[in-house]
């Protein structure tokens, strides 16, 4: 017998509950369309939620610290095209839709029909006071079929949770700090590092 | 560049290797004129460290001359100064309230998963000391890129000499923090366990803060000597029993505050610690505890234990019930060197604090690799050892 949302007992986030098909149907209710991988995850952030949102809501900007997007142009207020880093020195690529935005609270995205990976997200801002904005990421994905989606269900299959939380680490660290932490002591390791 | 590189247990060797360069606005390029050997790098040297890969360069100890300045560095070329071990970002909500080493962005966020697996959460980045901890290229090298260098590093005026300023880098705040974690009182007796170069700096905070009498604990007959210089009474734990000792020595009350300043590699022959040592090497715990153990059996009921010591890992017969039952506080952390580094140096201009006479030997950054064999075989003698790149190689 599974567990339900509703035969919780406690306030701890659905994300963190020890049902994976609780955890899961409490993410999926976040975002539409449903994905078969879903990843939620908090940071705090020592910033105004005005600024984190102002600058996350120019989708151009998102590759300064998501590591596997490439690029992201846009075409429209609402939409945008991403092209995201896989295997083998691959990309794959897809436009994207705002479904819903609150200003300094939300934005929430669909990608649109025929993309490579089909996907779709939300990330919240709530201020928290003297601490800063507290920033939730809910993102859901289907691997696509075929050749290049076994290639992409490699890459994102390899700890999405991880790489999620890495992501918004350095988005922590470029809000805050005005750049994302690096040991490199070259240019060239840098470089290295960001390939 | 020349620079000091890990290769394995007991392996370091001074190697050519590419400059730094200012990768990120709030960097700074130092070139490094006084480079000191850390106790703590003996626990690397020793191999007891995780995630250290060959061709680390190590040191966390280290000051110069500021060659170039990014964009967002406040820092001018030409300047002197001594960088903190800690690399903290001074713009999270721990550095905000000067939890420097606790920093959420110190660490690369790619580093921060080890720290988070182990720690709970990622704490700062620290120069030349394994990959957990960040894995940036350390200060025993002619030049090292300083990560936040608006930040950190503190300026020193003309006219004070390198070796007078150089260990506000690590272990004078170190033992200062020790002493203030001992949260001592005036009339306060103090224990410290570890007459080396933290221990040293906790014995003279301590009387600074108050405290009437301080014990210091050791086995070297030299470093204990400089603890005498300093006022302290002394134990030989090879020639008497700490426990009896102390109890005796405070009327049978224990010391009010207890420091442990001996960390992972403990010495002593003694039945638990051998025990430690031998889960140590075959990994059913990593670190040896037996200092902290005796400091909270020692210490007065109602009493603190501060532990500046460096432990990494899991402990096993740490004495949960004495320090339960007597009512104990323990207070530990890496120090947050850039909370303390402005008043320590001017404890050191207005000569308060000696920190100089540490200074054992000097030699080249090319014989690294001998004076990390040195201070690791001769501990008693070689209280520390400082490299200074500009030092010309003596003639054999």
């Amino acid at each position: 017998m599974s567990e339900t949302r509703d035969a919780r007992t406690d306030d701890a986030p659905a994300s963190t509950a020890k049902n994976a098909h609780a955890r899961d149907e409490a993410t999926d209710a976040l975002v539409s369309p449903k994905g078969a991988h879903v990843v939620g995850r908090a940071v705090t952030i020592n910033k105004p939620a005005a600024e984190l949102y102002a600058y996350f809501r120019d989708f151009a900007k998102l590759a300064t610290f998501m590591e596997n997007v490439e690029r992201v142009d846009v075409l429209d207020g609402a939409r945008s095209h991403w092209v995201v880093k896989a295997p083998a020195g691959k990309t794959v690529e897809w436009d994207a839709r705002v479904t819903e935005e609150r200003e300094d609270e939300l934005i929430a995205w669909t990608s649109e029909d025929g993309a490579d990976v089909a996907n779709s997200g939300r990330i919240e801002f709530r201020d928290v006071g003297a601490r800063g904005t507290v920033v939730t990421a809910t993102i859901a994905y289907d691997p696509p079929a075929g050749t290049i989606g076994k290639l992409v269900a490699k890459l994102l299959q390899r700890e999405p949770a991880i790489q999620a939380r890495r992501d918004l680490r350095r988005f922590k660290q470029l809000m805050e700090t005005g750049e994302i932490a690096t040991a490199a002591r070259t240019r060239k390791q840098l470089d290295e590092e960001k390939a | 560049m020349r620079a000091l590189t890990w290769h394995g247990k007991h392996d370091v060797r001074v190697e050519t290797v590419d400059d730094p360069e200012i990768l990120n606005p709030r960097d700074a390029i130092i070139k490094v004129t006084s480079t000191a050997i850390c106790g703590s790098d003996l626990h690397l040297y020793d191999g007891y460290i995780p995630t250290m890969q060959s061709g680390d360069i190590l040191g966390h100890e280290f000051m110069g001359e500021v060659v170039e300045a990014g964009a967002k560095s406040t820092l001018k070329k030409g300047q002197r100064v001594v960088v903190p071990f800690t690399i903290a970002c001074g713009s999270c909500y721990h550095c905000g309230k000067h939890q420097y080493s606790a920093c959420d962005n110190g660490l690369p966020a790619d580093n921060q998963d080890i720290a988070q697996e182990l720690y709970g959460q990622p704490m700062s980045g620290l120069f030349g000391y394994s990959h957990m901890t960040g894995g940036y290229a350390g200060g025993q090298a002619e030049y090292v890129r300083v990560p936040f260098s608006d930040v950190g590093p503190i300026v020193i005026p003309d006219g004070i000499e390198d070796d007078k300023v150089l260990f506000l880098s690590d272990i004078l705040p170190t033992g200062w923090m020790a002493a203030e974690n001992a949260q001592i009182e005036p009339g306060d007796i103090v224990a410290v366990w570890g007459a080396g170069p933290v221990g040293l700096f906790a014995v003279q905070s301590a009387f600074l803060m108050g405290a009437d009498r301080v014990i210091c604990i050791d086995h070297f007959p030299h470093r204990l000597e400089l603890a005498k210089k300093f006022g302290a009474e002394t134990i030989n734990f090879e020639e008497s029993q700490t426990y009896e000792a102390l109890m005796e020595m405070t009327g049978g009350i224990g010391p009010d505050a207890c420091i442990d300043s001996v960390g992972l590699e403990a010495h002593g022959f003694f039945v638990d610690n051998v025990i430690d040592q031998i889960k140590a090497s075959t990994f059913l715990g990593t670190d040896r505890i037996h200092s902290v153990r005796q400091a909270i059996l020692a210490c007065r009921k109602g009493g603190r234990v501060s532990m500046p010591a460096v432990y990494g890992g899991f402990v096993d017969k740490f004495p949960l019930g004495a320090f339960m039952e007597k009512g104990l506080t323990l207070k530990t952390g890496q120090t947050h060197v850039q909370h303390y580094m402005p008043a320590l140096l001017n404890a050191i201009v207005e000569g308060k604090i000696d920190s100089d006479f540490l200074i054992s030997h000097r030699l080249p950054l090319e014989q690294a690799a001998q004076g990390y064999k040195m201070f690791h075989d001769n501990q008693n003698e070689v209280t520390k050892v400082v490299l200074k790149p500009g030092l010309a190689v003596a003639a054999e």
